[in-house]
């Protein structure tokens, strides 16, 4: 072939690959994907009460589209809703370390940490933020959870 | 709890209803909080036209908070104020002080002509043209509609430059790590932070912590309020005594004002 | 003038590459002592919070300064149409990116936060002149990017006046913002002042051809291509005139705060009882970085040219030493006089109202610094190899063919 025939042939491959991969990569998403093993899921705590802000789907995708657009209204505005309060995310998903008091954001069992570290996602809310309720304020009911585990087979908590 | 009475100019006050003061009394009593005479929230008092805020209601321009402090009142000795704004906002020192925040401190002040010395306490005047808000890169230093100014740390980078413009070196900037925050007051490595007017409390309807500890245990100097309101106990204050603000000739227009500077 | 020959030097010696690692080691300690302040805190340097900006922005400071003025050489080329100085053009705009890239680097690592680069540059508050100046610095690299490609491209040469005039003017505003960045603040009084931005301006030309000697002189020594003396006693002699204004605004800033009852304090520090920012102003940036030069650059020598072209190399070393010296007093002693708050009051508190402050330089902020002057070192060292913006000869007879070389002989 000629040196131009030759480029865009190359370059007519590469497209076709990259949009074969896209095809395969879409077919795969609802096909359950092998636990490698190599990295242990995520066992995630469950939080106080029936519901959360969302459900569990929405709060998964969009929690970090709450928190960063709820805390320029709460800090700019001073807008203090409890519902999309962080003291209240941390109030019910606080977890109960081995002294019955809530671990902080350095414990692998902390809430957040339990998923953020499987994806391997890093935040840095905590550097600023206290990453557990004030000592006293947990009601007295608050439920050490048994902590629920991920199924490997559908990736969600069973 | 104790309500202290002190001998404040509150009888003078035109104005002044004995009535209020007693329901200010059982208030102070059903809310739990000491107050002194003179300091009204803004929520509890019947003549003001300012309703409390609604948790999720944006802060509005309606309302300047202020505050008056009073010099014949404040007390060399006296740090109450530093020691409750450590505690209410989770401050611990390292024992450097060189690059340990404060967000209040106490100025010892002598003038070397006449031997007369006071003391005052100097924090965020949240001024309301302020210097550190005109200089920020980021805009992370910004003023509430409200008067009260504050460093947004999700957008604060650290430049430090807000604290060269201010001309009260009112800022800090957190030099190590902070753990153990408080909840309620959120700080961290690396960014700038400053008095708050104790923000969290406001908008709970309470008062600064330095203010609280100043009427409980202190001198009673320090009174809080809604400078736009002309009925609150601060408008009255500086309307009928005269007061000052610190570098006046900067046209700050400070929301924290001293008497007998 | 004939055609101006520029080529890539050979940069294979053992000489080059030991250069290289001896400023990719200053690299590598800065980057070091960045990640040691941003891991611990800043309490590990000697900054404060009383001295917030230290040695790092007195590096940064510097380096973009001298950025600025470094890209004046390509102006007077491109501009003020001078030939001799055309040849200059492409390794003043390369010396220009170096050391801005420099001082960006330190400035950035320095900071508090400085995984929040992006934020920095998608919020802008556009009251800050900070803000402004982000957009400057930035801009000024993208300029001065086209600018050397439509003078690197002979096909483009057309253009290049008009990149030249843009880049010149940009450069001017960009320096003007630096100044400004002191200037404006109202609450310090060394600084609150319109004098800055023109004495940085004054600064830059000054600081960043002195730069630019060196570079050029070390290229051309270090490749073995000629240089003569026309060119350097031209460049040196323009460096004398920079080097006037310097002291020319800097003593117009000091004699008009002398002047106001309200500044006396502040100038009786600096230029009297204020210790280490006394000797600093008047051995460093006065002595070292004004009158020495100053004499090194004109004096008229019977004897041959060789001394001249030292003195020019001495000259501007000396420039670079005043000019730290200078930067320091400005950004340093600014910061350690105290506010006046209270006029004509004593004042004491724990926040060490009232009081100079108190600065030590650490050795982590030094070495960031450093770094960033060796990175601006690595980037020319490894662009000259790279591309042509060395000219092959600047010999007399390249600069000015028809230059009487008899000018030195008595």
């Amino acid at each position: 072939m000629t040196q131009e025939r030759t480029s865009y042939a190359m370059i007519a491959a590469v497209l076709i690959y990259m949009a074969g991969l896209a095809v395969a990569a879409s077919a795969t998403e609802t096909e359950p994907v092998a636990n490698s093993g190599r990295v242990p899921l995520p066992v995630i705590p469950i939080g106080e009460g029936d519901s959360c802000v969302e459900d569990i789907d929405f709060m998964r995708r969009n929690h970090m589209s709450l928190l960063m657009h709820q805390r320029d209204e709460t800090v700019q505005e001073g807008i203090r809703s409890k519902q999309y309060s962080l003291k209240e995310c941390l109030s019910c998903h606080a977890v109960l370390g081995p002294d019955a008091t809530p671990v902080t954001a350095a414990s692998p069992q902390h809430f957040c940490r339990s998923c953020h570290d499987y994806a391997a996602v890093k935040i840095d809310c905590f550097q600023c933020h206290a990453s557990r309720p004030e000592p006293g304020t947990l009601p007295a009911d608050h439920l050490q959870r048994s902590t629920l585990a991920v199924s490997p087979a559908t990736h969600r908590i069973e | 709890m104790s309500l202290k009475i002190k001998s404040m100019d509150v009888a003078e006050t035109p104005g002044f209803d004995p009535q209020r003061r007693s329901f200010l009394g059982a208030a102070a009593a059903a809310a739990g909080v000491a107050l002194a005479p003179g300091v009204m929230l803004y929520a509890i008092t019947k003549s003001s036209p300012t309703k409390a805020r609604a948790l999720d209601a944006a802060a509005s321009s309606d309302v300047r908070w202020g505050m008056l402090i009073d010099l014949g009142r404040c007390d060399s000795g006296c740090d109450d104020c530093v020691t409750a704004c450590a505690t209410e906002n989770g401050i611990g020192g390292h024992g450097r002080p060189e690059t340990d925040p404060q967000w209040i401190r106490k100025i010892e002040l002598t003038d070397p002509q006449t031997g007369n010395s006071k003391s005052l306490p100097m924090m965020c005047l949240h001024c309301e043209d302020p210097p550190c808000v005109d200089v920020c890169p980021t805009g992370a230093s910004f003023k509430r509609a409200d008067g009260i100014v504050l460093v947004d740390k999700h957008t604060c980078i650290g430049c430090r430059y807000c604290i060269i413009a201010c001309p009260y070196k009112a800022r800090s900037f957190v030099h190590e790590l902070v753990e153990d925050q408080k909840t309620h007051a959120p700080r961290g490595k690396g960014t700038v932070e400053g008095c708050t007017m104790c923000v969290h409390r406001i908008d709970a309807d309470r008062q600064p912590a330095c203010v609280e500890a100043c009427s409980d245990t202190g001198g009673g100097a320090m009174l809080f309020g809604n400078l736009n309101d002309p009925d609150s106990e601060i408008s009255k204050r500086v309307a009928r005594y005269a007061s000052q603000q610190i570098r006046a000739d900067l046209g700050l227009n400070t929301a924290v004002r001293y008497q007998n500077l | 003038m004939k055609r101006i020959i520029y080529s890539e030097i050979d940069g294979n010696s053992r000489e080059f590459y030991a250069l290289a690692a001896l400023l990719g080691v200053f690299v590598l300690s800065a980057l070091g002592a960045a990640y040691y302040m941003e891991h611990y805190g800043h309490y590990v340097t000697g900054m404060n919070n009383q001295i917030v900006w230290g040695m790092p922005h007195v590096f940064a400071i510097f380096l973009i300064i001298a950025a600025s003025g470094a890209l004046n050489v390509a102006s007077i080329g491109t501009v003020f149409g001078k030939p001799a100085y055309k040849p200059l053009g492409r390794l003043s705009g390369l010396l220009a990116i170096a050391l801005l890239m420099g001082g960006l680097v330190v400035l950035v690592l320095d900071l508090g936060r400085p995984d929040r680069l992006i934020v920095a540059m998608t919020n802008y508050n556009f009251k800050s002149i900070f803000a402004w100046n982000i957009f400057l610095y930035v801009g000024f690299i993208g300029i001065v990017v086209v600018y050397l490609w439509l003078q690197m491209e002979r096909r483009l040469n057309h253009f290049v006046e008009a990149a030249g005039l843009v880049a010149f003017v940009w450069r001017l505003i960009l320096t003007t913002g630096t100044g400004s960045i002191f200037g404006f603040i109202v609450a310090r009084e060394a600084w609150d002042s319109a004098i800055m931005a023109p004495l940085f301006i004054a600064m830059s030309f000054s600081f960043g051809l002195a730069a630019y000697i060196l570079v050029l002189l070390a290229a051309c020594r270090g490749s073995g291509r000629e240089i003569g003396d026309v060119i350097i006693q031209r460049l040196g002699r323009l460096l004398g005139v920079f080097v006037a204004a310097v002291l020319y605004f800097t003593a117009v800033q000091h004699l008009a705060n002398l002047y106001a009852a309200e500044h006396t304090g502040v100038e009786l520090f600096i230029l009297f009882n204020g210790g280490i920012y006394t000797f600093l102003f008047w051995a460093g940036q006065v002595v070292v970085g004004g009158i020495l030069p100053l004499i090194l650059v004109f004096r008229r020598d019977r004897s041959e040219s060789g001394n001249l072209n030292r003195g020019v190399i001495l000259a501007s070393v000396l420039v670079i030493l005043g000019g730290f010296a200078q930067v320091y007093v400005i950004v340093i002693g600014g910061q350690a006089y105290p506010l006046n708050m209270f006029p004509g009051m004593e004042v004491s508190s724990s926040f060490f109202d009232g009081s100079v402050a108190g600065y030590t330089p650490s050795l982590p902020e030094i070495a960031l610094g450093l770094g960033g002057v060796a990175l601006a070192g690595l980037i020319v060292l490894f662009g000259i190899k790279v591309l042509r913006f060395l000219p092959t000869s600047l010999s007399n007879m390249a600069i000015e063919p028809h230059h009487e070389v008899t000018v030195n002989k008595a």
